[in-house]
């Protein structure tokens, strides 16, 4: 059984986008604090704190979870993968292309997360349509777009993704 | 918005568990963290201890025991929405586990946590209602089983005491060629849901209700099962009188608040119960004339 000492720091080693990482935080740090605040990995945008914008999804052991709703000490063991781990070496993932390409995004604050949802989608379901599109991102608010270049962005990844050798 | 402190508690068995359970004050379990989790940023709760159920493996699981089907506390909504049991066995439970909130919480989000957690507008809670789940409650005093119509006591309150953790649940399936069907009606898909019905019936050889389970959800405080309504469904065939059977649900205590005064909730409530009357009955029918 492991217990935090009364409110002291805690000492996480956390597997984020593959990498071993070292963080001191408090037990009620979310994961989303400790991945921005410690890590520096702001990437993962928070827009309410309670679960509903989708801004704060990533990936925990392959699946979205809202990362404002976890604490940081929860994913100790869990691979995380966050919005920063989805391309390599400066080439964009096809996902990440479609989105320039179609102008999927204005502000690009709803991005991150919209993009984690859609590389678990694209991953489950690679001939996803516009309706399992559309139904994935219904847990996702993005105040600029309109949401029609984000599915037409994620239609064109599809698109990309299947002619892919 | 964050948390305020407190002391974290990881356990990893059930006993582990309760022991804290029992012996900390003002402590809470966490399980999915879908509802704790905002009312903790929002410092709407603020326990001293939080117990973390994630690490205990004993808890998540959907299984066969005779003729009924157990759903551990820590199962994963997920889960539900991809277990071959629940589509089999539970159809009532299946389409109501994809109106839950979103993918990213029900990756998260756990059976246990939505019905301890009992807002009035949870699916889950609705649906444990219309089966008349048997809850089975641990503390280290012991365990006691209570059903779903006495477990929720009112709103978001259930029977649990502080020592107590609900483990599993217990519902046990209808006929296979019943019919059923969960109908809600929310603003925006995943949102909370204004006002939900469940239904669930049987029918006889001549297509007439043997049997009917009939709940609303998110009209009162706690899921509200209409058993006026569902004896008044009995011997009924096709549409004939649907509609009469589901002006029962004008006549429930319905909550009021200013986005949605009762008698809208109330005039909702009556339109979704007819919905899912008529979906069941259609489903069942369907199976009756197929086999
Ligand atoms: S910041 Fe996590 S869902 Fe909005
Ligand atoms: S691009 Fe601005 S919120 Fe979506």
């Amino acid at each position: 059984m492991t217990t935090s000492s009364e409110s002291n720091a805690l000492s996480l080693t956390l597997d984020v986008n593959g990498k071993a990482c070292e963080a001191t935080v408090e037990p009620r740090t979310t994961l989303a604090d400790c991945l921005r605040n410690e890590l520096h990995l702001t990437g993962t945008h928070l827009g309410c704190e309670h679960g509903v914008c989708g801004a704060c999804t990533v990936l925990v052991d392959g699946r979205t979870a809202r990362s404002c709703l976890m604490l940081a000490a929860q994913a100790e063991g869990c691979r995380v993968t966050t919005i920063e781990g989805l391309s390599g070496e400066g080439e964009l993932e096809p996902l990440q292309q479609a989105f320039w390409d179609r102008h999927g995004l204005q502000c690009g604050f709803c991005t991150p997360g919209v993009l984690m949802t859609l590389t678990e989608l694209l991953r489950d379901e690679p001939n996803a349509n516009e309706d399992a599109i559309r139904l994935a991102l219904s847990g996702h608010l993005c105040r600029c777009t309109g949401y029609q270049n984000i599915v037409a962005a994620a239609l064109s990844a599809v698109e990309c993704i299947r002619r892919r050798p | 918005m964050k948390p305020a402190p407190f002391v974290l508690h990881r356990p990893r068995t059930l006993a582990d568990a309760l022991e804290l359970l029992d012996s900390r004050e003002n402590a809470r379990v966490l399980a999915g963290g879908q509802s704790l989790m905002p009312m903790l940023n929002m410092r709407l709760a603020s326990p001293d201890h939080l117990i973390d159920l994630n690490r205990i493996d004993e808890l998540g699981f959907i299984r066969e025991e005779g003729d009924e089907v157990v759903v551990g506390a820590m199962t994963r909504q997920r889960d539900v929405e991809y277990s071959d049991v629940v589509a089999s066995r539970l159809p009532l439970m299946r389409e109501a586990i994809l109106q839950v909130g979103h993918r990213q919480t029900r990756n998260r989000g756990t059976i246990g946590g939505s019905l301890c957690h009992l807002d009035p507008s949870a699916e889950m809670p609705t649906v444990m209602m219309a089966f008349d789940a048997v809850l089975l409650l641990q503390s280290r005093r012991g365990a006691r089983t209570v059903e779903m119509g006495s477990f929720a006591e009112g709103m978001m309150t259930t029977a649990l005491q502080p020592d107590e953790m609900l483990t599993q649940i217990r519902m046990r399936p209808w006929d296979p060629a019943h019919g059923a069907s969960f109908v809600e009606f929310a603003r925006r898909h995943g949102d909370f849901a204004v006002a939900s019905a469940a239904a669930m019936i049987e029918l006889d050889p001549s297509l007439r209700v043997s049997r009917a389970s009939l709940t609303l959800g998110g009209v009162a405080a706690t899921p509200l099962r209409l058993r006026d309504a569902e004896r008044a469904l009995i011997g009924r065939r096709g549409d004939e009188g649907f509609t009469k059977v589901a002006q029962y649900a004008d006549e429930c205590d319905a909550l009021d608040d200013p986005a949605f005064p009762s008698w809208y909730r109330r005039r909702l409530a009556v339109t979704l119960l007819a919905r899912a009357i008529d979906r069941a009955y259609r489903r069942a029918a369907a199976r009756a004339v197929k086999a």
